[in-house]
């Protein structure tokens, strides 16, 4: 029978091919099973990176500076959501987005590889972010996230020296999938950039059951690597001292440095005006921006590091003490001021064109003259003075472990020579014996020179707390030459005459005296011919020329603890608009001493009884 | 099993209990093997799938038996008008067909909704079987003999392939084909065809595919080059039964389908969760459970009578066979994707009564496999 034959031929056709399928089965299933298995393992699970928590930023008394605070996101996976523009739409719903959010979004959507999440919102409040978790099952692509972000509570006042985090750059990023990592910020200034390494932590990882929607299912801790939070970063700062010394400052383009004078920490290092970090961290507009950068008073500028100013007056204490150690002049020698001095051709004129008359050491520095220190400078020549400045830590920018710091310049023959091929001349030591001409120092330099003065130990700047650092060294000059200058720097504040005796006259606190002085960087030279068309004084002159003032102070002037240094850029003479926003540093740090109620005050009045 | 006896049953009783039970035991393990399938895919739960299917199957179980029980004699008077039938209702479908995922195969008669192109497959089938019985022996490799049969398949294989449904259209061609090898065709003109369709094929790829068809066959060539695209659902199904090894991750712990990675779950990969469910033991089991089916209808055949019946229960059988087979090999990635359900064990309504029906046929050829059944003067002589 034919159809029997060929049934039967038929059916062994069909028997073969269900043995190919059952070998194919075999290969797949049995031979290949290892290979798919570990196939099928990568698509139900993934390890998420969870971002290690940044350490905090602390003051000396454990306050933050800078915390890390929950924000409400919403990611969007841009493989997973399709058509972006339609998930953008139907969130919008949900929460308003702006034109500006939506370009955003989509250039970094299209920045992405797909797969990689992109910040679509941050910073939701609860409502709205409740109100997309309720809904973003629906939304393919859209994923409702809790994460960390920096949040500076104090804001503007330690805007420069604690600076800020802000998304990496493509450069940075490189190919790191932490710093890719949606909402991951780095230090872009400050301490924030400086000690990233401390602050940043290690990566996690989180094991995690994913459906091919790429929604997470289920999430396996047991099996995940926890993140390594950053170290908690104790600075020397005085969170009280620098919020109210930028306070007081407030208004002006001014700098302060307040340091101990024995263990060189920096209690506050303010610049004004500042503005607020908060904004660079989760994007500041356009127009904020280019206000602050339009700004007069320069609020991006870190005024404390990176101004450089000639230190002025403030400088004739050095002079002073480089003379007295030289044995060059001693404390009773005078010298006349007749309100000017002629050196070779040129005549070298006094602050107080009518002269001091006779002036000794003490006199000198307590009203500032400038013929003493001329006639000082004349006897030291450049490099004694050059040396004693560079003992005092003037020049080469101090090492507080911030980027950008400034160097200053202490001028010497050696110096000019490479920097303008020329010889030095006499004038130009004299006018460095009182603090201008090439001199530059910035207001760190100043408190920095200010706590040396005041200790007599060779004090360095610290910004990063430790307590066993050790007692910086004596700088090894003359108690008595160092006691004298003293004697001259209270008289500054406290006695008639004195610089500051009438717009200060004391520090403000019983039982407590301060020593200070006072500086005028010139910026504008008030020629002859002005004078004689009635410009008189600074206060005839546009903001932009009027001088730079200064004042260097510390307290207690018997027994020196703390250190101020304030510049009020064209702020007038010294005495006028740093004076006092200074003494009042001083007092607050005076007053809140944490070791005030105990021997600290006892210390002070015994002294006087004494 | 019932004694040998050369007659055909008269009474209820007597059909009743001639009925092959054990291949109707077959069929339904197999839809068992669907609902606790279908369970699965819903994550452990009845709904949305493994009651619907397992009322189906209750209904179609029903039908089975009905069609089973209906004398022969009537099933070969339909056979003409049942092919017009359904040669008309796929002409309806071209001019007012309904288009689900771009393909134009449903046409709604009031509140049902069917699909002509499975009603053809058991047609084409009854057709066939019906012209070979009504044609004299020796004109099977005569002009009558070739070209009837021609276009038989050949019409409603067009309007099938213009829907466009490949799969189905194949699957009707090689019916077909197979029915008119199993006739007696002489080797030459098999031999002829055979060199015809090496040539019309690849042209047949390059003019007469769709798109996304022609697509498929290419991906299907090499899917691990596109994972993200067409080569996806392959590739995934692979690692399912892959990872699946030889005793599976359990029922219900599918990763690869719990997990959504598995497209199609319900319907055309379903055979890929119950591999990973249960492993090689679960996949040999069910190629087993089809091979024993089709063996009892091979017996069936073979012990027919007439040739209507010997005809139509080896069309009835190479369906599912190849339902089976391109089911099986698209899944594990040995044949293109081309949407063919696994019988009895995928969801879905018509193929399941379709395949009931095919089965009804055929068991009712075993009750009347002795019947003598008149040739006819036939369509065309």
């Amino acid at each position: 029978m034919k159809f029997t034959r060929r049934t039967l031929l038929l059916s062994a056709g069909g028997v073969a091919v269900f043995g190919a399928l059952a070998a194919r089965l075999y290969t797949l299933q049995i031979l290949q099973s290892e290979r798919y298995r570990l196939m099928s393992d990568d698509n139900q699970f993934n390890f998420l990176l969870v971002p290690p928590s940044r350490g905090r930023i602390l003051d000396r008394f454990g306050e933050p500076l800078a915390e890390n605070r929950d924000s409400y996101r919403v990611l969007i996976v841009p493989e997973q959501a399709g058509d972006l523009e339609a998930t953008l739409d139907r969130l919008g719903e949900l929460v308003p987005i702006s034109d500006r959010e939506r370009e955003r979004i989509l250039t970094a959507a299209s920045r992405s590889p797909g797969f990689r999440p992109v910040t679509a919102l941050e910073d939701l409040d609860w409502g709205a972010f409740s109100a997309v978790n309720l809904r973003a099952p629906d939304l393919a692509g859209v994923i409702p996230n809790v994460a960390e972000i920096r949040h500076y509570p104090s804001g503007p006042a330690f805007s420069h020296v604690i600076g800020y985090v802000q998304p990496p750059t493509e450069e940075d990023a490189g190919d790191s999938a932490l710093l890719r990592h949606p909402g991951f910020r780095i230090g872009r200034s400050g301490v924030e950039a400086a000690r990233e390494g401390t602050l940043r932590g290690q990566a996690g990882s989180l094991k995690v059951e994913v459906n091919a929607f790429g929604r997470v299912i289920r999430e396996l801790p047991e099996q995940s690597v926890p993140q390594t939070p950053g170290e908690d970063l104790r600075l020397t700062l005085d969170a009280g001292a620098q919020s109210f010394a930028y306070e007081r400052l407030t208004g002006e383009s001014a700098a302060a440095v307040a340091m101990d004078v024995e263990t060189g920490d920096l209690l506050a290092l303010v610049s004004t005006p500042g503005f607020d970090p908060n904004l660079f961290v989760t994007g500041i507009s356009h127009t904020a921006f280019q206000a602050l950068q339009n700004n007069e008073l320069r609020p991006l500028f870190n005024k404390a590091l990176q101004g450089t100013y000639p230190p002025a007056s403030t400088f004739k204490a050095i002079t002073g003490l480089a003379a007295l150690e030289a044995g060059l002049i001693n404390e009773r020698e005078t010298v006349t001021c007749t309100g000017k001095i002629r050196v070779g051709d040129r005549e070298f004129h006094c602050w107080r064109r009518q002269g001091h008359g006779r002036v000794n050491m003490r006199e000198a520095v307590k009203t500032s003259c400038d013929v003493y220190f001329y006639e000082v400078a004349q006897r030291l020549g450049i490099e004694r003075i050059h040396d004693m400045a560079l003992r005092f830590g003037l020049g080469p920018a101090p090492d507080i472990g911030l980027a950008g710091v400034r160097d200053g310049i202490v001028p010497n023959e050696q110096w000019k020579r490479a920097r303008y091929g020329q010889g030095w001349s006499l004038g130009e030591t004299l006018i460095t014996g009182i603090g201008q001409g090439f001199l530059l120092t910035s207001p760190l330099h100043l408190a920095v020179m200010t706590a040396r003065l005041a200790s007599g130990r060779a004090v360095t700047p610290r910004l990063y707390r430790d307590e066993n650092a050790p007692l910086a060294p004596m700088i090894g000059l003359d108690p008595a030459n160092l006691e004298l200058i003293h004697d001259g720097l209270r008289a500054v504040v406290h006695e008639p005459g004195g610089t500051s005796y009438y717009s200060l006259g004391g520090l403000g606190v019983d039982g407590v005296e301060m020593a200070g002085k006072t500086g005028s960087a010139q910026v504008f030279r008030i020629t002859e011919a002005e004078r004689a068309a009635g410009v008189r004084s600074q206060d005839d002159l546009p903001w932009r020329l009027r001088d730079h003032g200064m004042f260097v102070c510390y307290a207690p002037a018997d027994r020196p603890r703390y250190a101020v240094a304030t510049v009020v850029e064209h702020g007038g003479g010294g005495s006028r608009a740093a004076a006092r926003p200074a003494r009042d540093i001083l007092r607050y740090l005076i007053e809140n001493d944490p070791s005030r109620a105990g021997p600290f005050a006892a210390r002070a009045t015994g002294t006087r009884e004494g | 099993m019932a004694v040998f006896r050369d007659t055909v049953p008269r009474t209820l009783q007597g059909k009743l209990y001639e009925i092959n039970w054990a291949l109707v035991l077959l069929l339904c393990l197999l839809g068992a093997a669907g609902i606790g399938m279908l369970y699965s895919v819903a994550d452990g739960a009845w709904d949305p799938w493994a009651t619907r299917h397992a009322t189906r199957f209750a209904v179609g179980l029903v039908m089975m038996l009905i069609v089973a029980l209906m004398p022969p004699r009537f099933w070969m008077a339909m056979s003409y008008p049942a092919y017009l039938g359904a040669l008309a209702l796929l002409l309806g479908v071209e001019f007012f067909g309904l288009t689900i995922q771009g393909s134009q195969r449903w046409l709604e008669l009031g509140p049902i909704r069917v699909q002509p192109s499975e009603v053809m497959k058991i047609a084409v089938v009854m057709a066939l079987a019906r012209f070979y019985h009504d044609l004299p022996r020796e004109k099977v490799s005569g002009p009558t003999g070739v070209l009837v049969p021609l276009a038989l398949i050949g019409m409603p294989a067009v309007l099938i392939l213009h829907q466009p449904d490949l799969g189905t259209a194949l699957l009707v061609v090689a019916t077909g084909t197979v029915l008119v090898f199993l006739s007696g065709l002489n080797w030459k003109i098999i031999g002829a065809a055979v060199v015809a369709a090496a040539v019309a094929i690849p042209l047949a790829l390059r003019y007469g595919l769709q798109d996304y068809q022609r697509e498929r066959i290419f991906t299907f060539l090499n899917p691990e080059s596109d994972p993200m695209g067409a080569g996806y659902q392959i590739l995934q199904s692979k690692i399912a039964l892959g990872s699946g090894g030889l005793t599976g991750k359990g029922f219900l712990q599918g990763t690869q389908s719990h997990l959504n990675y598995l497209p199609e779950k319900q319907t055309d990969f379903i055979f890929t969760m119950l591999g990973e469910e249960f492993g090689f033991v679960g996949g040999i089991a069910i190629l087993a459970l089809y091979l024993i089916v089709l063996a009892n209808a091979v017996a069936i055949a073979t012990s027919c009578k007439s040739t209507f019946l010997k005809m139509t229960v080896m069309g009835v059988a190479t369906t599912f066979a190849l339902y089976v087979i391109i089911n099986t090999g698209m899944v594990m990635g040995m044949l293109p994707v081309v949407g063919v359900p696994l019988p009895l064990v995928s969801y879905g309504g018509t193929v399941m009564l379709t395949v009931l029906f095919g089965f009804g046929l055929i068991l009712g050829a075993h009750v009347h496999r002795n019947a003598d059944l008149p040739k006819g003067a036939g369509l065309f002589g």
